[in-house]
């Protein structure tokens, strides 16, 4: 990492008119050239088969043309080869902030929460996410090219979330999904937040009667009849329709079970995040059909998360509940986890490597519903690729190259 | 029947664990002092170490034989800036409290200790906050299972002396309204409360043992005068390349000795920090950023500050690193370029010469404390969990106790509500 990236980049914000055609020009070019990519790793992880010892992956044109042994690969003489110990596919972030919550916090840089308004389902992340932001460059350089971010946990519903790669200058270099949940909160958080709703009970009745009234302007919107526009009430029917889903953050046994009531209430589709007490409602989430993005492992046992359990995605494991890993929100230090190191902790208790890894790739891309895109070293899919000198959950391994949409765009220096 | 059950709960631990020799066998020695020693016996008694050999070692007859075959063994490892136990410091009425001690706040039953030791932790240096230029004196003690914090103190036989003196310099002992509001002032004041110290200690020399001529006590000064004879450290928190240097020139001024705590840029200033031959206990975190002074903090200090010939040791300044993840901040040392035997260094000898109780522990040498952990594998790989932790020849964690292992990997209602320390207060 460049030490004097700091600097670096305040210069580059002074200058960013100048700088933002030249750029654009740039990655156009990038983009717009037929790279193609030999990988050859010493084990390959394909996640959604074996793993393949001296496997190759073909890259062309930003997706995956061929994965196999390479003793049946045949490498064309024009293809750029890298090489490594290991080699995985792109790792998936399921839940994080980075884009919107800068890493300087600072005021100006600090855009994941909204608190003029306890219900914002309007807030849109596209219209806050900063691609260049620091820490979507760090999160990169450590493997993690697909991130889900957006507003954070904290409102009854703090706005919208976004799939992005961690590649591209602009937020719509970078998108891959613009609208995908809404960020809903269940617990004390909101409280400290707004003056009303003040209680965990009063955030549940407010957020009950927007349902309410967006089911009836769902229903007006289906039946074609005129109402004037409204935001708010546009994105929760967008949500009782099934077009995005909520991504609940619970975390107590109790609040968790908060958000399964609401959930049976109006029907939506629904992604549970942080549960740090998930383990103690694993038959009531796998009756409920509801996947969880875990907490980082390494949280701070604390607060609502004081009985969070590192075995955790193990339990989920065993009890069949999909789950995904997620570097979360942090107002302080470190600005960021990184899911790939929380998903260490997750394999090395109890869940084991390849549960860990699946989670970390294929797992999130399912339950994020991008699973046709990413998540797996399959022909077709966006080359999204990372290196490794060792397993890509040791602590003392290091990351030798990143490959995003076919484009090398770390090479370990 | 009942009455002599009671005396076997009574005595026998005291038995086991003192007078018998515990004999381990089988498992890779690492003392820190001297090579690792492949298939070694290591033996304790006493509550103090009695052998490292290797596998030809004569075990005595009468030792509880231990087979650790294939684990490893190292010293219990040493953490050098936590704010573990629940205790508090200095208040807000001004920002110098060299009077006040953490010592008489801490829970010495807080749940916060077991964590401790599920992470291999045996001595801590527990330190009151960042947010005054002298939060108070930081006390050094070991987790293990006490009814009074006394029984934990690790008490220097020469001085007498359990502790160091927190210090602060940068953004969080300035404030908006009040003093110091600025850097230049922050250092005016702490010189000038070492100058009252230094007046003080010519007093104390001029009465010459007559109690008559003694000044009046005035615990301040007591305090700042250990630290001016050189037996108490200054611990003092730091982050920017000019706060570093700030600290060093202070502490060069009036001839304290010094730990330059998270030095976030050392890597700016290693060969200055090296020259002073000032200590650096260093933090390794997964991402800079969240604190603007601290936002070049990168991994790579432990890198350059060996490479310059500091001696560097690792804190978890808990709960910034839990305590459970003091190993792999030393890994991540590792991973950007540190040495594995600094690395190990850093997490038990060094740590333990930085509050000067490196005659004790940090090493497995012969009469030393009996603290030590026992590893499933590699100290410095991510699958490598804490099997147990001894302090002074007791067992104080087990992870084949169900009990002890919830305080590794977490889970129901283990830990009693808590406040989390906030670093840029006082408190």
């Amino acid at each position: 990492m460049n030490l004097f990236e700091n600097n670096f980049m305040k210069f580059r914000y002074g200058l960013a008119g100048v700088f933002v055609l030249v750029l654009i020009t740039a990655s156009g070019l990038i983009t717009t050239s037929e790279a193609q990519i030999a990988v050859k790793g010493e084990t390959v992880y394909t996640v959604s088969g074996d793993a393949i010892q001296n496997g190759v992956v073909l890259v062309n044109d930003g997706v995956i043309e061929e994965v196999g042994s390479a003793d049946n690969v045949d490498i064309p003489s024009d293809y750029e080869v890298h090489e490594a110990a290991v080699v995985t596919p792109g790792l998936i972030d399921a839940r994080t902030v980075v884009g919107l919550a800068g890493y300087y916090n600072q005021d100006h840089d600090q855009d994941q929460l909204e608190t003029s308004n306890a219900v914002q389902p309007e807030l849109r992340a596209i219209d806050s996410y900063n691609a260049r932001e620091f820490l979507v460059n760090y999160l990169m350089e450590e493997g993690i090219t697909t991130i889900h971010t957006g507003h954070a946990p904290g409102a009854v519903i703090s706005g919208q979330t976004m799939i992005a790669k961690t590649s591209g200058e602009t937020v719509e270099e970078s998108l891959v999904d613009s609208s995908t949940t809404l960020a809903v909160t269940f617990g004390p958080s909101v409280g400290s937040n707004f003056e009303s709703p003040g209680t965990r009970a009063k955030a549940v009745a407010v957020l009950r009667q927007d349902l309410i009234k967006a089911r009836e302007y769902a229903q007006k919107r289906a039946a074609g009849e005129d109402q004037s526009r409204d935001l708010k009430l546009e994105a929760l029917a967008d949500l009782l329709d099934g077009k995005i889903r909520a991504l609940v953050s619970a975390h107590t046994a109790h609040d968790i079970m908060t958000a399964l009531r609401i959930q049976r209430e109006f029907d939506f589709p629904m992604i549970l995040e942080g549960a740090s007490e998930a383990y103690l409602v694993l038959d009531e989430i796998k009756e409920a059909n509801i996947p969880v993005v875990i907490h980082p492992l390494m949280i701070r046992p604390f607060g609502e998360s004081k009985n969070a359990d590192m075995e955790t995605p193990a339990h989920l494991e065993e009890a069949g509940i999909p789950f995904a890993f997620q570097s979360g929100y942090e107002g302080y230090v470190p600005k960021t986890r990184v899911a790939r190191f929380e998903a260490a902790i997750a394999a090395a208790n109890e869940l084991g490597f390849d549960g860990a890894l699946h989670a970390l790739t294929l797992g999130a891309a399912e339950i994020l519903g991008i699973e046709d895109r990413v998540g797996s070293l399959e022909e077709g899919k966006d080359a999204d690729i990372v290196l490794y000198d060792g397993d890509p959950f040791e602590y003392v391994t290091h990351i030798e190259g990143v490959i995003i949409n076919g484009e090398v765009v770390y090479d370990g220096e | 029947m009942t009455l002599v059950l009671m005396i076997i709960l009574v005595c026998s631990p005291v038995a086991f664990s003192q007078s018998t020799p515990q004999a381990f066998t089988g498992a890779n020695i690492i003392p820190i002092s001297g090579e690792p020693i492949n298939n070694g016996v290591f033996i304790v008694q006493n509550g103090q170490i009695v052998t490292v050999g290797d596998a030809d070692t004569d075990i005595p007859n009468n030792a509880e034989v231990h087979d650790v075959s294939g684990k490893v063994i190292m010293p219990g490892l040493v953490d050098t800036h936590s704010h573990v136990g629940e205790g508090d410091g200095g208040d807000y009425s001004s920002s110098l409290h060299p009077d006040v001690r953490i010592m008489d706040t801490i829970d010495p039953r807080s749940k916060e200790f077991r964590k401790v030791v599920s992470g291999g932790i045996t001595s801590v240096n527990i330190m009151p906050g960042s947010g005054l230029l002298m939060s108070g004196q930081t006390v050094y003690l070991k987790p293990k299972p006490a009814d009074t914090i006394e029984e934990m103190l690790i008490v220097n036989d020469e001085t007498g002396i359990y502790g160091g003196l927190k210090m602060a310099n940068g953004t969080n002992p300035l404030r908006e309204n009040g003093s110091p509001g600025t850097r230049a002032k922050s250092a005016a004041m702490v010189r000038e409360l070492f100058i009252k110290a230094q007046e003080y200690q010519q007093k104390i020399e001029d009465a010459d043992g007559d109690p008559d001529e003694m000044p009046a006590r005035d615990l301040q000064m007591e305090t700042l005068v250990e630290v001016l004879e050189g037996k108490r450290m200054v611990h003092n928190h730091t982050h920017r390349h000019d706060d570093i240097l700030t600290a060093i020139r202070l502490a060069e001024e009036f001839g304290y000795r010094l730990v330059l705590q998270h030095v976030s840029e050392a890597h700016r200033v290693a060969d200055e920090i090296a020259e002073s031959g000032a200590h650096a206990s260093i933090i390794n975190v997964d991402a800079p950023g969240g604190k603007l002074e601290a936002i070049n903090l990168v991994n790579i200090n432990g890198k350059a500050l060996e490479d310059a010939g500091v001696n560097v040791g690792f804190h978890t300044d808990d709960p910034i690193v839990d305590s459970r993840f003091l190993l792999r901040s030393a890994a991540f040392g590792v991973r950007n370029g540190m040495s594995r035997e600094a690395a190990l260094e850093g997490l038990t000898i060094v740590g333990a010469r930085m509050m000067d109780i490196e005659g004790r522990v940090g090493s497995l040498e012969e009469g030393k404390d009996a603290d030590f952990i026992v590893l499933s594998g590699d100290p410095l790989s991510v699958y490598t969990h804490v099997e147990q932790t001894w302090i002074e020849g007791e067992k104080v964690y087990d992870r084949s106790n169900p009990e002890d292992r919830d305080y590794a990997t977490g889970g129901y209602e283990i830990f009693r509500t808590t406040n989390m320390h906030i670093h840029g207060e006082g408190r």
